[in-house]
């Protein structure tokens, strides 16, 4: 009980006196001489509290009309010919249509006699009900008695004087700690709010502040955010960091030889189709002669043991621009680029990537992809599988299988399935593989295992946000910007 | 990646085995194909494109009861010897100049291996022969045509036939103009001055490779029993490789095959169905897989995907068009050892960590930004030139993409802070202030940059506070700045300043032009930011 009392609000202690069973919010507004919104507020704290309980009904209020606020002043028509009786007819002050109101009630109830003048024949000894009745408005149908019932009939017969209204009243109903509250001595002489003049005076000494709810709601604030795509990629990043590798990052618009035929992919693949890619119309220079001159022979009649795709490579379409279709144009820089003294190295690049796609919610033209490449003399398919498990068991997917795939320019090829708990099924996760000899003989000089792999990463930032419309990755929505959750991982 | 559907009745008498349902899921996957689907009597699976030989019930179970162990080692197909001849005229040299060819008899067909026949075809014309690029498939029956065949190109006026689907004769120029097939693979001849042709020795047109074959001497029905089979196109050993995959397929539905003479300046004859021999270094492979196989094991999981081995050199049958180098093996022999099968090893290689320097930077700016209250937002590279120039009531030089798929996404951008317009007009309808900011690329002939735009909206917006900003990230990260007053139609005149930084021009700050603002809708202020991070760098 005193915990309760301590934590008090000022509007609270004010109502509490004026509390008892039964009570409306419009009679405590009335009594507190406080605003309604201040007496709700009160009473929806010591609701909190379990003092009361705010009962809502519906009810049918009758309320003075307009001639009936003008005559509870001035009094009733008849009230007032009373007044001047005995009197020659001509004489009354009253107007008109008063006057013969005044003059049917009166008749009607046999006080008056009419001749020469109007005389009173029963001088009635109280006031009428109808005075008496309009004095205790507003007031609730449902509770009246059966003379102020007589008395509400009969003015609801006269123009203006009562108007009756559908109205929400509340009731308060007090709880046993309610009514022990009302009997209480509240103190209050407690502090509210600590002010910097009562630090310096030190005027909160021997007083007691006022004790908050705490487990109450508070307005809703919201902070500067890096976007949730932004954080998910960096999460993503760390992972490739701790694991030792090395960022690259690069051209978006890139040579097609870079973005293809570095990568041993036919100048006939479909992936290379209008349909697939975007082109720009401008053509890029080629690198160094002696790197074009490989690649062209790993393409035509193969190099180091292969036997190649058998056509004729065109050096023309290796020139056209494209925008990237996957992130392994940087890979393919970095591998024309290394220096063998430095392997074994490995590298990892996330960025954004192109398709030419319509817009809808399962496909998008701008995407991001993450993959790393690991060149090691010694590297072979099981490490592939190690260094797959491990990625995947910080991306967050401890289980995780491997089945076959075929990618152009790896051989061999392996997809990894993640486990999803949720759904209860394998989801495509991570493709992989070890670039083949025709991609890393031109670029590297020689046939060392480069191992590579790169899940779609998108896919991650959607599971992971529970996003089911791709395309949300990239509308920006300023609510949902605000609201969605941090990356945790 | 191509699916075919399998008649699973059909496929399991070919495989010799009924599996359990789960059990053929896991098989078909672990070796290299999905199961995408299996509804009745019908299984579908995806065929990864390496693996054109394996898109019809006779392939795919073929490699299958191999994998399974039912039926291992090399398949042997016998041509048998004949006298049926193409005679390949001269005029095709320039236009298609290449057929491979064959004779398929004692087929027993019905309207399911009509079905099987037609899918193999479709299969191989998507994938293999890249949606009839590359080359294009025939098959006749025999019945109706008579030998020997010529291969020749006629002008497109004077080649008359009824093509199939259709109720009349039509001319080559009229096919491509009014049939539905013509239509779609219309442009494959476009430009030809001279269109190829099939025709018999009765001078009956067959075909009009790669569109159509005709009515009368070009569709196989029930009644045929034996066929006759050409891919044409452009380089010989796609159409040898095609052909081989085909005759093959319908040797396991129970043809036999026979030989043609196909007279080239040098005739050949097709198919020839003898393996290749391969070497391997089982030293090479073993390192590649981290295994230690011995040659017994080896010549064992060769079989199991298919192959012959023999005292290091690998047989291949010849419908395998994957096959380029001994890579090529390695993947195969994985597959037989089982993916499943391999423990996965860390190896113990060190190496160092580094992230990029330009990310850390860009990093670091986003978070001073953050710390001042501002949202991220992304954005899209791609965008329109509507928006980029007009609805900024400014000019710049765009680059277009050249095959755009919509009106809305068809330019690189040539800077970032429309983007954030577009954003603010998109989120009109909640509580202001609205404080933003990116961190995009934009793309100029031969550069590309990453720029900071930075939007603050409010109806107190105003170049001070957007200064503030700039101020306050340029303390942050040490840097030097001055603000010239400058002119740019996006904003107001007189509220426009260019920033500079170590002499170097990176950014432009000021109260965007309230005509910009109508443009977009927009009822606030916006004070706005655009620095050239890759500069400032």
């Amino acid at each position: 009980m005193q915990d309760i009392i301590k934590s008090l609000h000022p509007l609270e202690r004010e109502i509490i006196p004026l509390l008892k069973d039964g009570i409306t919010s419009i009679e405590l507004t009335i009594k507190s001489k406080r605003k309604e919104v201040e007496v709700m507020r009160a009473l929806q704290w010591l609701e909190n509290k379990k003092a009361l309980k705010i009962k809502l009904e519906l009810k049918e209020i009758i309320h003075l009309g307009e001639l009936g606020k003008k005559y509870k002043t001035k009094g009733l028509p008849e009230r007032r010919l009373l007044k001047e009786l005995p009197k020659a007819m001509k004489d009354v002050k009253l107007p008109k249509a008063e006057l013969n109101i005044a003059i049917g009630e009166l008749k009607k109830r046999g006080i008056i006699e009419l001749g020469k003048q109007i005389k009173i024949k029963n001088k009635p000894k109280e006031e009428f009900l109808e005075e008496k009745f309009l004095k205790t408005l507003p007031r609730e149908i449902k509770n009246l008695q059966a003379q102020e019932k007589h008395a509400y009939e009969n003015l609801k017969k006269r123009k203006d004087l009562i108007e009756t209204k559908l109205e929400k009243i509340r009731t308060i109903e007090l709880t046993t700690l309610g009514k022990k509250l009302t009997k209480q001595k509240i103190k209050t002489n407690m502090i509210e709010a600590l002010t910097p003049k009562m630090i310096k005076s030190n005027a909160w000494k021997g007083k007691e502040f006022r004790h908050y709810d705490v487990e109450i709601n508070v307005p809703k604030i919201q902070g500067g955010k890096r976007h949730f795509v932004k954080t998910a990629s960096e999460y993503g990043k760390k992972v490739w960091l701790e694991m030792g590798f090395e960022e690259m990052t690069g051209p978006h618009l890139d040579s097609s030889f870079w973005v293809f035929d570095a990568l041993f992919t036919a100048q006939d693949h479909p992936v290379r189709d209008l349909q697939d890619t975007f082109y720009i119309k401008s053509n890029s220079k080629l690198p160094k002669k002696e790197l074009v001159n490989k690649v062209k022979q790993a393409h035509e009649n193969g190099i180091k043991g292969s036997k190649g795709w058998q056509y004729k490579w065109d050096e023309k379409e290796a020139k056209k621009n494209v925008l990237r279709t996957h992130t392994t144009n940087l890979s393919a820089r970095t591998l024309a680029n290394l220096d063998k003294k430095d392997i074994p190295k490995k590298f990892f690049s996330l960025g954004r990537c192109y398709r030419n796609e319509s817009l809808d919610w399962c496909h998008i033209f701008e995407f991001n992809q993450t993959e790393g490449i690991v060149i090691d003399p010694n590297a072979n398919f099981k490490h592939l599988l190690g260094y797959l498990t491990q990625f995947a068991k910080k991306m967050g997917f401890p289980k995780v299988r491997f089945r076959p795939a075929h990618f152009p320019y790896t051989e061999p090829s392996v997809e990894g399935d993640v486990y999803d708990p949720i759904h209860k099924k394998w989801v495509e996760f991570i493709a992989a593989g070890v670039f083949r000899p025709e991609v890393v003989v031109p670029l590297l000089g020689e046939d060392i295992p480069v191992l590579a792999w790169g899940p779609g990463f998108d896919r991650i930032i959607t599971s992971a946000y529970k996003i089911k419309d791709i395309r949300e990755l990239y509308k920006n929505d300023i609510k949902q910007l605000k609201e969605t959750k941090h990356w945790m991982r | 990646m191509p699916t075919v559907k399998l008649n699973k009745t059909v496929f399991e008498k070919l495989v010799g085995k009924k599996l359990p349902i789960e059990k053929l899921k896991d098989r078909i996957s672990m070796l290299g194909t999905d199961l995408e689907d299996i509804e009745g009597n019908e299984i579908t699976v995806e065929i990864f494109p390496n693996r054109p030989d394996m898109l019809s019930e006779q392939g795919f179970a073929r490699a299958f009861s191999s994998f399974m162990g039912i039926k291992t080692g090399l398949r042997k197909y016998k041509v048998n010897k004949s006298k049926y001849e193409v005679n390949i005229d001269k005029s095709v040299k320039d236009i298609r100049p290449y057929t491979a060819c064959a004779v398929v008899k004692n087929l027993k067909l019905n309207d399911e291996k009509i079905r099987e026949i037609i899918q193999i075809q479709e299969k191989l014309h998507v994938t293999l022969l890249r949606n009839r690029k590359k080359g294009a498939i025939g098959i006749y029956p025999m019945e109706e045509i008579k030998f020997p065949i010529d291969y020749l190109a006629l002008k497109p006026r004077e080649i008359k036939f009824q093509p199939l689907e259709s109720k009349k004769e039509l001319n080559g120029l009229q096919i491509l103009q009014q049939h539905p097939t013509g239509r779609e693979y219309a442009y494959l001849l476009e430009g030809k001055k001279l269109y190829p042709i099939f025709r018999d020795a009765n001078k009956e047109i067959l075909s009009m490779p790669p569109i159509i074959n005709s009515e009368k001497t070009g569709k196989v029905s029930e009644k045929t029993k034996e066929v006759f089979i050409e891919v044409s196109g452009f380089e010989l050993e796609t159409q040898k490789k095609c052909l081989n995959i085909i005759v093959t397929a319908l040797a396991d539905m129970g043809g036999t095959i026979h030989e043609t003479k196909v007279k080239y300046e040098k005739p050949i004859i097709t198919p020839n169905l003898e393996a290749t021999k391969w070497d391997i270094d089982i030293k090479y492979i073993n390192q590649r897989l981290g295994l230690n196989l011995t040659e017994k094991q080896m010549k064992t999981l060769l079989e199991k995907m298919g192959f012959d081995y023999e005292k290091g050199k690998v047989s291949v049958p010849a419908y395998r068009a994957d096959i380029m180098h001994q890579v090529d093996f390695i993947e195969d022999i994985a597959i037989a050892y089982g993916y499943e099968n391999f423990s996965p090893e860390i190896p113990n290689v060190s190496t160092i960590g580094k992230e990029d320097e330009f990310e850390i930077f860009k990093r670091k700016v986003s978070e001073i930004l953050v710390g001042l209250q501002l949202l991220e937002c992304e954005t899209y590279n791609i965008t329109n030139d509507q928006l980029q120039t007009k609805k900024m009531d400014c000019k710049i030089s765009l680059i277009p993409l050249e095959n755009s798929v919509s009106q809305e996404y068809n330019v690189l951008r040539a800077w970032v802070l429309p983007n954030m317009l577009q954003i603010l007009e998109e989120n009109k309808h909640y509580d202001y202030p609205q404080n933003l900011f990116t961190i995009g690329r934009v793309f100029k002939t031969n550069i590309e940059n990453d720029r900071l735009a930075i939007v603050l909206c409010d109806s107190n917006a105003n170049f001070t506070k957007i200064k503030q900003v700039l101020d306050y990230l340029m303390r942050m990260l040490d840097l030097k700045y001055k603000v010239t007053s400058t002119k740019h139609s996006s904003f107001i005149e007189g509220r426009t300043g260019r920033v500079t930084v170590k002499g170097k021009e990176v950014a432009y700050i000021g109260e965007v032009n309230p005509k910009v603002l109508k443009n977009f809708g927009l009822e606030f202020p916006v004070a706005a930011l655009e620095l050239n991070l890759s500069e400032l760098f």
